[in-house]
């Protein structure tokens, strides 16, 4: 994608958009996380973006202070061929983030791993279970406060 | 005693003595109620562990709900605590029918990150083993969907020729299995002459064979009755809930990424994008096959062209040296033991790098904080976003459809649970 699209993008969203960078030309534009969606809906719909695929959802514990976690989009536009991705900040005191199933079905499982691994909750989401981990599992096992050994007993054995 | 009182006595005989043996019963007509059923995670047709609860109205399915997650072993949080060279047997144990392409494609990554040129006798190398491990990938596909729906001669037929790509890569890196054969800058061990014997002779055996394959089952009705029309998914659906691989292409959308976005030397090799438009499970097996008759292909050219020189990229910041140099120099000695145990030093930022894998789009999204080890890595993997479309293709299948449409999506659950 073309860095110049993406300038005309920030300026089409001047309220939404935080800011874009590029690194080893790949293009992230940072929203605010209020208006993921409808930005998101307008980078799909809009034929001089058409981004219609969603190939991913993650999220990212940066462990800070401030701005806490990101929430990161990559999407792909088949039509031209080319990757861009969102990211929103996500503050430990707001958990939540709205969600872009409306806008790309396919989010639906990505961001279900992002709620299992990070405990972001999705407003909105149509199903938003814990993806790998059982669901009475307390914690959120890749925030960077989750030990890599494991916590001792906090996988319940099953009751006879 | 009345009829109905004769009636009630005799079902409750029955019931005390299944309760008896620890039993239960449904003692209403099964095809007026719907049934709740729970198909793994370890049933053989399931391809590993995943498991899936069905709803079914007699032997319809209603509503199918896979549930992942009995093989989370937490990858992406080993990978925070390993330098980036530590990583690289751990993708071997991803997608573990194609372990060569996840080596390739996190160490492409990586050299996207820290910046380094691979030589290009090193990339047609990397393009070659990763197309032998698409074939050898497919190859267990084909052969597994087929005894799926009850034909088990493909199996061995397909093993047979698995088989011999397997020997290629124990030639060539010492492992048939976890091959490790990747490394940040290059690769373990340079080509030899051996191999390129190997793999002539596997090619020229390869095409006759596998006609044999798709001969066996293109002909034969009950196959093709098992799998045509069953796991329709429409081409909006597929683009909308992210599917990648052979799926995508069996639904009409020609997307590959070693087309549209070339990486290592694809953009200097002729294939097709096989589509087909039916969207089964029988257009995906005819995909499949006929993505290893390009993949041949493009081996027989990238064997043909296949250049002297380096396989490695000579860098001693970013890249480890080859071995018989550790053994015998100081220098290279302390070189290798500081990308090991220190790692490398990349710039700090985020990158996404993806391949085409035998299943779909394999990427990896690395945030580097300018230390040696990732600070965050998420790997993209086809398998989970390409089950995530069986709610769908199972709703309104017959129960025994079930297997042939799991087949079909070709889950790997190494991949699809990290």
């Amino acid at each position: 994608m073309n860095p110049a699209v993406v300038e005309k993008l920030a300026a089409q969203f001047p309220e939404s958009i935080r800011g874009t960078s590029e690194f080893r030309g790949d293009l992230t534009v940072t929203v605010k996380k209020e208006d993921i969606a409808r930005v998101g809906a307008f980078l799909k719909s809009e034929a001089e973006y058409a981004f219609d695929m969603i190939i991913d959802v993650l999220g990212v514990d940066m462990y800070r202070p401030q701005d806490r976690f990101e929430v990161v989009y990559i999407l792909y536009s088949l039509a031209h061929k080319s990757y861009l991705r969102l990211k929103v900040l996500v503050d430990e005191q707001d958990l939540t983030v709205p969600t872009v199933t409306t806008v790309w079905p396919g989010a639906n499982w990505t961001e279900r791993e992002t709620y299992d691994m990070f405990g972001i909750v999705f407003t909105g989401h149509p199903d938003l279970r814990r993806f790998y981990m059982p669901e009475e599992f307390e914690y959120y096992p890749l925030r960077k406060d989750f030990p890599t050994m494991g916590i001792p007993d906090s996988l319940p054995l099953p009751r006879r | 005693m009345s009829a109905r009182g004769a009636e009630e006595a005799r079902k409750s005989k029955i019931l005390a003595a299944l309760e008896d043996q620890d039993t239960t019963v449904l003692m209403d007509d099964p095809l007026e109620n719907e049934m709740v059923l729970n198909m793994g995670p370890q049933h053989p047709a399931t391809h590993g562990v995943l498991r899936l609860l069905v709803r079914l109205d007699g032997e319809t399915v209603l509503a199918a709900v896979p549930e992942l997650g009995y093989l989370h072993r937490g990858y992406e949080k080993i990978a925070e605590a390993s330098t980036y060279h530590e990583f690289i047997p751990h993708t071997d144990r991803l997608d573990y029918l194609s372990p060569i392409s996840n080596n390739v494609a996190y160490v492409m990554a990586v050299e996207k990150l820290i910046g380094v040129d691979v030589p290009v006798r090193a990339q047609y190398i990397r393009v070659m083993v990763m197309e032998m491990s698409r074939i050898a990938s497919h190859l267990v596909a084909v052969g597994s969907m087929a005894m799926d729906v009850g034909a088990l001669t493909v199996l061995l037929w397909t093993f047979r020729e698995r088989e011999k790509i397997l020997d290629i890569y124990d030639v060539l890196c010492g492992a048939r299995f976890t091959t490790s054969y990747a490394r940040i800058g290059g690769l373990q061990q340079d080509w030899d002459s051996r191999s390129s014997a190997m793999l002539e002779r596997f090619l020229d055996e390869f095409a006759r064979d596998l006609a044999e394959v798709e001969n066996l089952l293109g002909t034969n009705r009950i196959f093709i009755d098992r799998c045509e029309n069953v796991g329709y998914i429409s081409r909006e659906d597929a683009v909308a809930l992210g599917l990648t691989g052979p799926i995508l292409r069996a639904a009409g959308v020609p997307r590959d990424l070693r087309r549209d976005n070339p990486y290592l030397v694809y953009d200097k090799l002729d294939f097709r994008v096989i589509t087909l438009t039916e969207s089964d499970a029988l257009a995906r097996f005819y995909v499949r096959i006929a993505e290893m008759k390009e993949s041949a292909k493009i081996l027989r050219q990238a064997l043909k062209a296949l250049p002297d020189g380096p396989y490695r990229a000579d860098e001693a910041k970013k890249v480890a040296p080859a071995k018989e140099r550790i053994y015998t120099r100081m220098e290279e000695l302390i070189q290798d033991f500081m990308i090991v145990n220190i790692g490398i030093d990349p710039p700090v930022g985020e990158i996404y790098q993806a391949v085409e894998s035998s299943k779909g789009e394999l990427g990896f999204y690395i945030v580097s904080d300018g230390t040696g080890h990732p600070w965050r890595m998420k790997i993209r993997t086809p398998s989970t976003n390409n089950l995530s479309a069986l709610p769908l293709m199972l709703k309104g299948c017959m129960i025994s459809d079930i297997v042939a449409v799991i087949g079909s999506v070709d889950p790997v659950m190494g991949e699809a649970d990290k």
